[in-house]
């Protein structure tokens, strides 16, 4: 396991990422956002971890709890702002909802 | 004694005060005891104080008293102090004397008002000021005074405010002084800048001193002071807002014209004599203002048809007689005259205004007449004061004063044949727009007005008392200076002489002065009689007369004063207000307005960017981010 380079974790973490973000600007569903909000999440993580066992510091472990954490409040905002918004617009369209428009 | 002198501005202010704190509180009665009492008091300590004063003169006739020291900025230091001499005393007397009698008739005349307390309050307010501006010591203390006399003028023509035309007659009066305020503040500022104090009595000393005669700035001075004197007693070209000032209440033309305001300018050229000796060539061109006013009044007082705009022209042609006198250099003569002006003035107002009164505010002489039986007390008072204004000879005030002036403005060292023949033909006006009035209103057959009010309810006590000492005081007031050819008896011009310099007889001897006296009594009887003529036994021929077209044309020219007024606003209204239209959006106004259009498109512009959509604005974030990581990477 120590023979993984950083490099190998560094990189798997910015495809995640890169993935989670085309699915944030290209997904309408609010639900499937929030989704590729953890995904996101979970690449930052990664590079977190990665970064901390080429050091070999705990540090990196660290801050994933914290990640890991941030993301559980993160969702039960996320999912009861979509709850509301379901049953005020009847739809999950995240485009639909534009209405403060400058 | 003389201590007291602080009180005789003090209680006109007090009872200012009193009124505009209380005046809505206080029942009728006791506004008219506040009113008039404050006046009556400050008379009596101003009377005692002029006893004082020719019992036992103060130390060179000059009294001074210093209270405190108003500003005090480097060597900018003026004193509220009060200057009393032999002129301040005379226009002291007169202002209060004259004044007290105008509140008094004043209780009863404006007893039906709504704004009797507010009346008052402005009165006692009006009478203040001016005994600040004669009796101040200094130039700035002078032009508080002046400034609040300017005031109370608006405050008293516009009385009525709820007639739109009132409202524009006191604007005018305001706007058309301050063009002559602002050239005397010009001028106080020139002789502080140069002679480096205001204290009057210092001034004229250290003119006298460091400028020569005819020199620049005592030119410049002189006629800055001269703007000034020549708006506040409404001599030409700045004679226009004293014929519109008659829409206030009759007492206060009577106040304005006889005892306070227009006679501001008189003594501010008198106070200030030293210093137009100075400078010739203005004394020339106050005589010349004079001259021509009182020419330019006679005529248009000759075709008015309103009672009191005949007294307005009156007093502005009476005023041009005081600014002649004063032009020659027979300063006394002026002073005098204002005097005698004051007493017979104030009586023709407060008769004409019984009349305007019991007729229920008719102003047209035209719809009167026949009065004489009706209102017999008012009609033999203002016949006095008629004959006083006219200057019939020997037995009148208005005479001694009269005669001191034209012979002054022959025999004095500024005077010449052609500012005496200008004063000769202005008597003879003067008579007969004077009897023109008279015969209109009180002679012929009554006019329908006059029968519809029948029977007309005679004036009161309080209306009858101030008629009755005025119009004594109209004929004993020119006893006081009998000319050479009457014995001689110069009792006021030697008294005034203690301060101010005498005429010297540069031409004319005692025959010469009989001749002169002989044609000015010719000139008032004779117009007198050209008014009996004219208006009361040939009236069908006068008035076939007026309707001829080159005399029609003549008669209307001199209606509306010359067409001053119309040449005001042609030249100087209408120019002013397009003026005023092109700045209104200037070029600096431009920019600003620019500025905050072109904040507020981009505003609009930031706003389209606002779209509502989650993903736009996460679209932004991730781009932002990039751009921010790749600088950091790159760089």
């Amino acid at each position: 396991m120590a023979d993984v380079p950083m490099a190998h974790g560094l990189i798997l973490a910015g495809v995640l990422f890169v993935l989670g973000l085309a699915g944030v600007l290209a997904r309408r569903n609010i639900v499937f956002m929030l989704l590729s909000i953890e995904v996101m999440l979970n690449a930052a993580g990664l590079a977190f971890v990665a970064a901390g066992s080429r050091w070999g510091q705990p540090d990196g472990q660290v801050m994933f709890v914290f990640i890991l954490s941030m993301a559980a409040a993160e969702v039960a905002v996320g999912l009861a702002l979509a709850l509301r918004l379901y049953h005020r617009f009847k739809t999950l369209d995240g485009d639909a909802v534009c209405e403060m428009r400058g | 004694m003389y201590s007291l002198l602080w009180l005789v501005p003090a209680l006109p202010f007090t009872g200012f005060l009193t009124l505009a704190l209380l005046g809505r509180r206080l029942p009728r009665r006791a506004t008219a005891v506040v009113g008039v009492g404050s006046v009556a008091l400050s008379t009596i300590v101003a009377l005692l104080i002029g006893g004082c004063f020719l019992a036992s003169p103060p130390p060179n006739h000059v009294y001074v008293e210093s209270f405190w020291i108003w500003i005090h900025v480097g060597d900018f230091t003026p004193n509220v102090a009060f200057h009393l001499d032999a002129l301040s005393l005379v226009m002291m007397l007169v202002v209060t004397f004259v004044g007290f009698l105008i509140h008094l008739y004043s209780s009863e005349f404006m007893i039906e008002e709504a704004g009797y307390a507010r009346f008052f309050a402005y009165m006692n307010l009006f009478v203040g000021s001016m005994l600040t501006l004669v009796l101040a010591d200094n130039l700035l203390l002078l032009y508080l005074g002046w400034e609040g006399v300017g005031l109370c003028s608006y405050l008293l023509i516009g009385f009525w405010y709820q007639d739109p035309a009132n409202g524009r007659a006191a604007r005018k009066a305001f706007i058309v002084t301050r063009i002559g305020d602002t050239a005397m503040a010009i001028a106080m500022f020139l002789l502080f800048d140069n002679l480096g104090t205001l204290q009057i009595q210092e001034l004229m000393q250290r003119a006298t001193q460091q400028w020569a005669v005819g020199s620049g700035l005592a030119v410049a001075a002189a006629a800055l002071l001269l703007g000034g004197a020549v708006g506040k007693s409404a001599q030409l070209p700045l004679q226009i807002w004293l014929p519109d000032a008659m829409a206030g209440p009759t007492p206060v033309s009577a106040l304005i014209h006889a005892a306070t305001m227009v006679t501001a300018g008189v003594y501010l050229v008198a106070r200030t004599n030293a210093l137009f000796a100075l400078a010739p060539a203005v004394q020339l061109a106050v005589a010349v203002i004079g001259a021509l006013t009182l020419l330019l009044a006679g005529f248009s007082a000759l075709t008015q048809r309103d009672i009191k705009r005949v007294l307005a022209y009156s007093t502005m042609s009476q005023v041009g007689y005081m600014f002649l006198a004063l032009g020659v250099g027979a300063w006394s003569a002026a002073i005098f005259h204002f005097m005698t002006h004051a007493f017979f003035k104030a009586l023709l107002f407060l008769a004409a205004g019984v009349v305007i009164l019991r007729l229920h505010h008719e102003h047209d002489m035209f719809k009167m007449g026949g009065l004489r039986k009706e209102l017999p007390l008012v009609f033999w008072a203002f016949l006095i004061g008629a004959f006083s204004l006219a200057a019939l000879p020997l037995v009148t005030a208005g005479f001694y004063s009269k005669d001191l002036i034209l012979w002054a403005a022959w025999a004095a060292p500024g005077g010449n044949p052609w500012l005496w023949a200008a004063g000769v033909l202005g008597a003879l006006l003067t008579a007969l727009y004077t009897f023109r009035a008279v015969f209109l209103t009180f002679f012929g057959q009554p006019g329908n007005l006059v029968r519809d009010a029948a029977p007309i309810p005679q004036a009161g006590a309080a209306m009858r008392a101030p008629l009755v000492i005025l119009a004594a005081l109209s004929i004993v007031g020119g006893f006081l200076q009998l000319p050479d050819t009457l014995g001689g008896l110069p009792l006021f011009s030697d008294f005034l002489h203690t301060i101010l310099p005498p005429f010297q007889v540069a031409q004319g001897d005692l025959n010469t002065e009989l001749a002169l006296q002989l044609a000015a009594a010719a000139a008032s009887l004779g117009g007198i009689y050209a008014a009996y003529i004219l208006f009361l036994r040939q009236r069908r021929v006068t008035e076939r007369l007026v309707k001829t077209p080159m005399i029609r044309a003549l008669h209307r020219f001199w209606f509306v004063g010359w067409g001053f007024d119309w040449l005001d606003n042609r030249f100087v209204v209408r120019p002013f207000m397009w003026l005023a239209k092109i700045d209104k959006d200037d070029a600096i106004d431009l920019f600003y307005r620019g500025l905050a259009r072109l904040a507020w498109l981009l505003s609009q512009l930031l706003g389209l960017t606002q779209v509502g959509r989650v993903r736009r604005y996460a679209l932004g974030i991730a781009i932002g981010a990039a751009i921010v990581t790749g600088m950091v990477v790159l760089l």
